[in-house]
């Protein structure tokens, strides 16, 4: 496993290289901001042609995942897609690639920012998830406790490299984007720092989770 | 003087005769060729190339019954059409012509570029940039009509850049709405006037060139100091107290560094030494535009006395107080280097004196050989491919801004200039198709396309509001990702210049660096800008400009080669010699017909140090390439190093048999399987997609942070490379790749050279022509498992220093 495990109150939980989160108890795989049919928001709005491969690409990273875990539970944190008419202008290809992943095991669509509408992709749709000892929402609530959200697309650098990265602290659990077209906020971005305590960690995503001091 | 020169109106010739001021030859050459469809006139800097251009429009101007526009003028520098107003209303003011002068540049109120659509002057001096956008119009027929002429300044420079492209398409629009259009070409001395005649004329006309007397050969010399250089480095810190003298004895001096950071670090070391506080100032591309005015502005006046510069003061302004150029650091490209020492003394028939500081012992042979080659007048150039691709995009979007258009008749039309006249069919539709749809494999989102065929089969915008975008994102100059840097006032202080946004990511609060040749105090990013304090006296950390590092010409990389196979050294200073003889005599020293490769322990580990003489570029890939290899043979690489003439890779085991690591094929597959995953292609690829129009750097109303929202355009390379790996613009990427910064050109130069004659020198101990290299700065690591491996002991000394590893977890 790549993986890296610590505790969230009280729940054992892994953050993995690829950016997904996996309670081992639970049997429940999270991934945050997939931003599914960017390409197509993005040609609509009057913007170029970007490659239309990002939806394949994050399908397809999320079903290996599937396959390899076998999770009862997948949960999707908040903005699954570009924009509710990115979800239904998903080419046909990809809408089964999508159904067969949504089938055979409880699947979670958490509203997000972009995407406030339900999705009509097979899952259930909620505002959050409560599942003891966690909540599981889009936006971080600075006031909450055993919250794992996404949102901010945390980024951290280390020596010259910068990657996505989990945030960690007592409270909560930030998750990166799990999407292919996703940029990154940095954690010495004003909005993390004043979320985060003095001690989070920052775990980086890559061949192997890392963690480190939350650079600031 | 010719006998068949046409007379000048008598008003313009009363206003020469009255300063006693006479026609030159090539003016009167240029007047006599006025009705020419196109004429390039080479001239030297001071030789009143300007007013050579202009004369015949002047002429032509004189009865005041011309209504519109008569001649553009188009420089590569904003500055340069300014000062190129001023200059000719003085004329037209003088003698009373009836003509109206204006300019139109990125810094031209938005009322005033208005008023010059609806009502152009005669004369519009302007940039390649601001002409596109012109054309790109609907009303571009009507801002056009009548215009006779155009006049294109510094065209040396602007042919060895996309924006030469850009132009040269621009024209070639310009001359279907104005078929009668001449064209007229002001160059400084190049090695191939031909080359750039064809560039600018409509293909397949003739382009006259004029070639004007030369003038006199130029006084230059290398600097004599007392002390030697340096093994290694750039800075040239030695050479500043004999450079103040030099200052001291002269009226103004530019003095030349072949990078910003190595300016910056120079004025710096300089401003310690000037104890006579002589007005000295600094001049580069990054500083604020206010500043650079400033300095312009006190140059004009002639109150400094130096003015320590990058390129930015390549071109332009004519200056005639300078009566000195110093070059700090090998020229690297001898061609540029007769331009930069042309930028003293700019009145005609002096000669022009200029001085080399060559920045270590390697470059006091480079300068000696870039000598010989400007007092044989032998000029550097690559030929230049046909015309990129990606601007062809470009100017499909602008034709598209316009207004429908037919593709028959853009494909015509783009023949039309030089540089695309071998542009197939094919090639074409790829572009069209890529404006029109992205071009991918996979047709997705078709209902969203860019550009809609209409039924009367012409093209346009789907959407017309996209034209805001694209005339927003017109251009094909490459910024790295620069930040804006300011003092730190309550509200907004003054902006200092620009750093790299990789730069700026390294620094933390207290940090201090140099920009515009102040120290200051890093205090912290605020809405994307860097927030500084002054802080005098503490010894800085540098700021980092990638700048374009230049690579050492093929022709003076052979002229070096040449030299070395003299038998003593009598006009290098004795300490080169010396150094080259003690490499005779412990090795050997490369020769062109064979390559060098010397093998030593040194400080525990090993080393192999690889003369190819290919240029930096060239060099820095075949380290990345060999480093690959020796990790695929178990030699364990640990890290290069690369310079103009040599690769220095250390590793834990010894080559010894080097023969397979430069077999071409295997070096080729290399290269295949390399590339792809590298961050040169990713820059390369970068600027292609922007340059496209696929990446869009600006969009209307964007909000200052966006970070979130926008993502690298490396996960775009990524993602095309994965699932449409014959994307238009990968091929676009790989092309460029391969000419600029790869420059595997030169590798297979070299091997072509060497023709596997490899001469392996297993010696004790570090050899002296590979001591510098030790010293170079730009190490490389091997990247792969070790890097991996690096990140996690780093992580893990961070989680021990800061306590965190024993919380409970």
């Amino acid at each position: 496993m790549t993986g890296y495990d610590f505790s969230l109150a009280g729940a054992r939980l892994t953050a993995l290289g690829s950016g997904a989160l996996w309670w081992t108890a639970q049997r429940l795989l999270c991934v945050s901001d997939l931003h599914l049919g960017k390409s197509e928001r993005h040609a609509r709005r009057g913007g170029s042609a970007l490659p239309p491969y990002e939806t394949r690409d994050t399908l397809a990273r999320l079903s290996d995942l599937v396959s390899a875990l076998q999770p009862e539970t997948v949960v999707c944190l908040g903005d699954s897609f570009d924009d509710d008419a990115a979800s239904r202008a998903l080419p046909d290809a990809e809408q089964s690639q999508l159904a067969a992943l949504t089938q055979n095991r409880r699947w979670i669509w958490i509203t997000g920012n972009h995407d406030p509408a339900p999705t009509g992709l097979g899952g259930e749709q909620m505002d959050e998830l409560y599942l003891s000892p966690l909540t599981f929402r889009h936006i971080a609530n600075p006031s909450a406790t055993a919250e794992v959200s996404g949102h901010y697309h945390p980024k951290a650098r280390v020596r010259s490299t910068s990657r996505p990265c989990f945030l960690l602290d007592r409270s909560r659990l930030i998750l990166p984007a799990f999407g292919t077209y996703t940029g990154g906020l940095r954690s010495t971005d004003p909005a993390l720092a004043a979320l985060m305590e003095r001690d989070a960690l920052a775990i980086l995503t890559g061949a192997q989770a890392l963690p480190v001091p939350m650079p600031r | 003087m010719s006998d068949t020169a046409p007379a000048l109106p008598a008003a313009i010739e009363n206003w020469f005769s009255a300063r006693g001021w006479t026609i030159h030859p090539h003016q009167h050459a240029m007047l006599e060729r006025a009705e020419m469809p196109c004429t390039l006139l080479i001239a030297p800097t001071g030789g009143g190339k300007t007013m050579a251009g202009f004369l015949p429009t002047l002429a032509e101007l004189d009865d005041g019954t011309h209504e519109g526009l008569h001649t553009l003028y188009i420089s590569p520098l904003k500055a340069l059409a300014a000062d190129i107003k001023r200059n000719l209303r003085t004329p037209v003011e003088e003698i009373g012509l009836p003509i109206r002068i204006d300019d139109r540049t990125g810094d031209t109120p938005a009322s005033r570029k208005r008023r010059q659509r609806a009502d152009p002057p005669h004369i519009l001096l302007t940039t390649p940039e601001s002409l596109a956008l012109l054309t790109s119009y609907e009303d571009a027929a009507r801002t056009f009509k009548g215009l006779r002429r155009v006049v294109v300044d510094e065209i040396h420079a602007l042919a060895e850049s996309k924006r030469g492209d850009q132009l040269m398409l621009a024209l070639a629009r310009l001359q279907t709405l104005c078929p009668d259009l001449r064209r007229v070409g002001l160059s400084a001395t190049v090695d191939d006037p031909q080359a750039i005649a064809s560039y600018l004329a409509r293909h397949p006309d003739p382009c006259d060139i004029v070639l004007a007397d030369p003038g006199p050969a130029p006084d230059i010399r290398m600097l004599e100091t007392e002390a030697a250089p340096p093994w290694a480095g750039g800075g040239a810190a030695y050479a500043i107290p004999a450079v103040m003298e030099q200052i001291k004895a002269h009226k103004t001096t530019l003095i030349f560094h072949n990078t910003r950071a190595q300016a910056e670090i120079f004025f710096h070391n300089l401003w310690l030494a000037n104890d006579e506080a002589l007005p000295i100032g600094i001049h580069h591309g990054s500083l604020d535009r206010f500043q650079r005015e400033r300095v312009e502005a006190a140059m004009v006046r002639g109150e400094l006395r130096a003015i320590v510069c990058t390129g930015s003061l390549d071109l332009g302004i004519d200056w005639g107080d300078v009566d000195l150029v110093i070059q700090i650091g090998a020229p690297k490209n001898v061609k540029r280097l007769v331009q930069r020492i042309g930028r003293a003394n700019h009145r005609y028939n002096a000669p022009s004196k200029a001085l080399l500081v060559p920045a270590n012992r390697f470059e006091v042979v480079e300068c000696r050989a870039a000598l010989e080659a400007v007092r044989e007048n032998d000029l550097d150039g690559d030929p230049r491919g046909p015309g990129p691709r990606d601007v062809l995009c470009q100017h499909i979007l602008i034709a598209a801004c316009a207004g429908p258009f037919d593709e028959d008749e853009l494909y015509a039309e783009m023949t039309r200039a030089g540089a695309y006249a071998t542009l197939t069919r094919a090639a074409f539709d790829a572009c069209l198709t890529f404006c029109a749809t992205g071009g991918y494999a996979l047709k997705a989102y078709d209902q969203w396309q860019r550009l809609l065929q209409r039924p009367d089969g012409k093209w346009q915008l789907r959407d017309p509001r996209a034209a805001q975008r694209i005339r927003m994102n017109l251009g094909t100059i490459q910024d790295a990702d620069l930040i804006k840097v300011r003092l730190k006032r309550s509200r907004g202080g003054k902006p200092l210049g620009e750093v790299e946004e990789a730069f700026a990511a390294t620094l933390t609060p207290g940090d201090t660096f140099l920009i515009g040749g102040q120290t200051v105090r890093y205090e912290g990013l605020r809405e994307m800008t860097v927030e500084v304090t002054r802080n005098p006296g503490r010894k800085p950390k540098i700021a980092v400009f990638s700048g374009t590092k230049f690579a050492t010409s093929t022709q003076l990389s052979a002229r070096i080669l040449a030299m070395f196979k003299q038998n003593s050294w009598p006009t290098l200073p004795r300490h080169t010699a010396n150094w080259l003889e003690l490499q005779r005599e412990v090795s050997e020293l490369p020769r062109a017909g064979r390559l060098l490769i010397e093998s030593f322990p040194h400080d525990s580990r090993e080393h192999i140090c690889i003369y190819g003489f290919a240029g930096r570029n060239a060099q820095q890939t075949l380290g990345l390439l060999l480093t690959k290899r020796m990790e695929e043979l178990g030699l364990d690489p640990l890290g290069f190093v690369a310079t103009d003439y040599a690769t220095l890779i250390w590793g834990l085991q010894e080559v010894t048999d080097p023969a397979p690591l430069f077999d071409p094929d295997a070096l080729r597959d290399g290269l295949e399987g390399w590339l792809a995953g590298n961050a040169v292609m990713k820059r390369s690829f970068r600027g292609a997609a922007t340059i496209a129009g696929l990446i869009q750097r600006n969009t209307p109303g964007a909000h200052k942070n966006r970070r979130q929202a926008t993502f690298s355009s490396d996960i775009l390379y990524d993602t095309l490379r994965k699932y449409d790996p014959d994307h238009l613009l990968m091929d676009i990427t790989r092309e460029e790749a391969m000419r600029g910064l790869v420059d595997f050109g030169r590798i297979e130069e070299m091997l072509e050279r060497t023709r596997g004659c490899i001469t392996l020198r297993r010696l004790e101990r570090i050899s002296p022509l590979s001591a510098p290299l030790l010293l170079e700065v730009g190490k490389v690591p091997v990247k792969g498992a070790a890097e991996e491996k690096l990140l996690q002991q780093e992580a893990a000394a961070l989680m021990q220093q800061s306590g965190l590893d024993k919380l409970p977890q």
